[in-house]
């Protein structure tokens, strides 16, 4: 249990290209001894040099390509080497891999995998830095899910690739490569009660072991998990509050259920995420929370999620711009103090 | 008229009737007959949203589509009605399909410019359709198949990005595709001088890819000028392109033409339906229209008698397939 995000995926590429014929890599900069940007296809081509193909700085073309494989009987897992550039195969992935299967009368299959690394904190500034999926999240046809340390990333990737004949963003976060995994043990996870939902792209519900009922439920994804789970510490050790947090992998289709069962017991509500706010992942949580546990909110749900100004590369400004463990802090300290007052009131 | 799925585009026209001319004569007549019939009812609101005909542009799809075997693909474009019927010859699928009818191509949910039947795509996107296409190719060569992929192109879809990333990855690649390009020198209402720069076969070329052009209406010159193309595109597993210049003597869609009348009406001269005609001797050609125009009406007949496409059986796709 000592490895890292890397390794995981690296590894799932190898056994799934030695295991299944069918499997080819696309992406940019993906050959030895070079390996891919971050290192997620290293050692790949060295073994499969029929099947990893690195493509010209292409997005549009090789995504559309690699669907075209797939509705021809390939699992293509294509990189896009940031996740920035994701939005240059928009086109493809809206107009083209999303609807091939219901606007063809159910008569074709696209099991295409799109790797995408997203988020900041490392500095590479406006650019290079985005979280872009909210974009991609609600278009009819198109799934999207996002890793975390808490699941198996290999396992996840192995499914998408394998098991899943539906297009699929993989979401995955640059500064959680280097990241152990770190997967529940007999429904625990450190101190933390540890119950995951879902599959094959789980959501995991993390709460305080011994403690009878939970103050906020706290969500978060990808590179927001940590991040979460250390303001859940801090709020325990310096506040006595106690958080729910629900870490979900399928950004769309969402698996409401765990969150909004959570929502049941805490009554309160914090979403957070990477990117900016507007129109992004939180609002969609919130209205489908608003749906199914209206009656349980006790307070107005409040979000963490960046500032809505590009990602700047001075660290001063990127810490700012990006959500912190402090506005997770602040945001329940909030939610959870205005309960208070209203209940001492 | 055989409805064997089994037989490829190229075995279905060696078993049709009569020498070449007739059979090539008699699919053209069926396209055009299909699309006036189309426009007909779209003129009596009959049938909702728009179309795109190809009326002029019919030897095209003849002169390449007869040439394909089972399993070889086709990717077409929002003019894909000429190369479906000669790839299927189903005329009644599309009638269905394009008067929203649940027993249409795709049950109605394409319509007129998104359709697929066994190895036919098209889609209603300019240029995003070559990589997919390139794709196809690619996913057939990998798989030990013998099968090559067709792209049809406009004129106007040489303004798309996406069309050069394929080609250089096609040629990088060596994807057995062959890029037919229809220029039938109208993108909308823009003529192609104002909207390409160059020339279509220095683009191929410059990716490397063996290009060549013809300038012909003439469907039995065309179905002669494509045989060995594509024979050499599954030989040697290259990507190719041809340009075919042509033009259409249609609108753009229903009834948005505002083109130089005198253009069009010059142009009517080298319309390759009557060219075609007039090679026939007189009893066969009016036969050969006798049938078409009774096989189209009952293509329509049929279709108009066929359920509405039903929102009964609308299902979220992700839902649908979601892993098990």
């Amino acid at each position: 249990m000592t490895h890292t995000v890397l390794k995981s995926l690296n590894q799932s590429l190898h056994d799934m290209m030695d295991a299944d014929e069918r499997v080819l890599v696309l992406g940019e900069d993906l050959l030895d001894p070079y390996g891919g940007a971050f290192k997620v296809t290293r050692g790949l081509s060295e073994r499969f040099p029929d099947r990893v193909w690195t493509t010209p700085i292409s997005e549009a073309g090789f995504v559309g390509v690699a669907s075209g494989m797939a509705m021809r009987g390939l699992r293509p897992v294509v990189e896009i080497m940031f996740g920035d550039f994701l939005l240059l195969a928009a086109d493809q992935l809206v107009n083209h891999a999303a609807k091939f299967r219901w606007m063809y009368g159910d008569k074709v299959d696209v099991p295409l995998v799109v790797r995408a690394p997203m988020g900041g904190r490392r500095g590479y500034g406006p650019t290079h830095s985005q979280t872009l999926e909210k974009h991609f999240l609600g278009v009819p046809g198109l799934v999207v899910v996002a890793v975390n340390p808490l699941v198996e990333p290999g396992a996840m990737l192995r499914a998408a690739t394998l098991d899943d004949v539906r297009p699929l963003i993989f979401v995955e976060n640059k500064l959680m490569y280097a990241r152990r995994v770190r997967t529940p043990i007999e429904g625990r996870l450190g101190a933390m009660r540890a119950r995951q939902q879902g599959e094959p792209y789980p959501t995991t519900t993390l709460s305080f072991a011994d403690v009878p009922a939970s103050d906020v439920t706290i969500v978060a994804y990808g590179g927001m998990v940590e991040i979460a789970l250390e303001a859940a510490e801090t709020l325990l050790i310096e506040d006595e509050i106690y958080c729910e947090v629900c870490a979900p992998t399928a950004l769309h289709p969402l698996d409401i259920d765990p969150i909004a069962d959570s929502v049941g017991r805490t009554g309160r509500l914090v979403v957070c995420e990477e990117a900016s706010a507007a129109a992004g992942f939180g609002a969609e949580v919130i209205s489908a929370v608003s749906g199914r546990a209206f009656d349980a909110l006790e307070c107005a749900p409040r979000r963490v999620a960046s500032r809505p100004v590009p990602i700047a590369n001075a660290p001063t400004m990127e810490e700012a711009i990006l959500p912190q463990v402090a506005d997770i802090l602040e945001a329940v300290r909030g939610s959870v103090g205005r309960w208070r007052a209203s209940r001492s009131a | 008229m055989s409805e064997d799925p089994s037989l490829g585009p190229a075995q279905r026209f060696e078993q049709m009737e009569g020498p070449p001319a007739h059979r090539l004569y008699r699919q053209m007549r069926l396209i055009r007959c299909f699309e006036d019939k189309l426009l007909e009812r779209f003129e009596a609101g009959d049938v909702a949203g728009t179309t795109h005909a190809c009326i002029g542009q019919e030897a095209d799809a003849v002169g390449v589509i007869n040439h394909l075997q089972r399993g070889d693909v086709v990717f077409s474009n929002h003019r894909c009605h000429g190369h479906f019927l000669v790839y299927s010859d189903r005329p009644e699928l599309l009638a269905a399909e394009v008067m929203g009818r649940d027993t249409g191509l795709v049950q109605g949910r394409g319509g007129s410019q998104h359709i697929c039947w066994e190895d036919f795509y098209s889609n209603g996107i300019q240029g995003g359709i070559v990589p997919v296409t390139v794709g196809m190719g690619l996913a057939e060569k990998v798989q030990n198949t013998d099968a090559i992929a067709v792209a049809f192109l406009g004129d106007g879809t040489f303004g798309e990005g996406a069309v050069y990333e394929a080609l250089n990855m096609a040629s990088l690649w060596s994807a057995p595709v062959l890029f037919v390009v229809e220029n039938n020198r109208w993108a909308q209402s823009t003529p192609v001088e104002l909207e390409l720069a160059g020339d279509f076969v220095d683009r191929a070329r410059a990716f490397d890819i063996e290009a060549g052009q013809i300038e012909s209406t003439d469907a039995e010159e065309l179905y002669e000028y494509f045989g060995p193309i594509l024979e050499s595109v599954r030989a040697e597993g290259r990507p190719r392109m041809e340009v075919i210049h042509t033009y259409r003597l249609c609108h753009h869609s229903k009834s948005d033409d505002k083109r130089p009348r005198q253009e069009v009406e010059e142009k009517k001269k080298d319309d390759p339906l009557p060219k075609m005609r007039r090679r026939l001797d007189d009893e066969a050609a009016r036969r050969i229209d006798a049938e078409v125009a009774a096989r189209i009406d009952g293509a329509f007949r049929w279709a108009s008698q066929q359920p509405f496409a039903d929102p009964m059986s609308i299902v979220d796709p992700l839902m649908e397939r979601a892993p098990q």
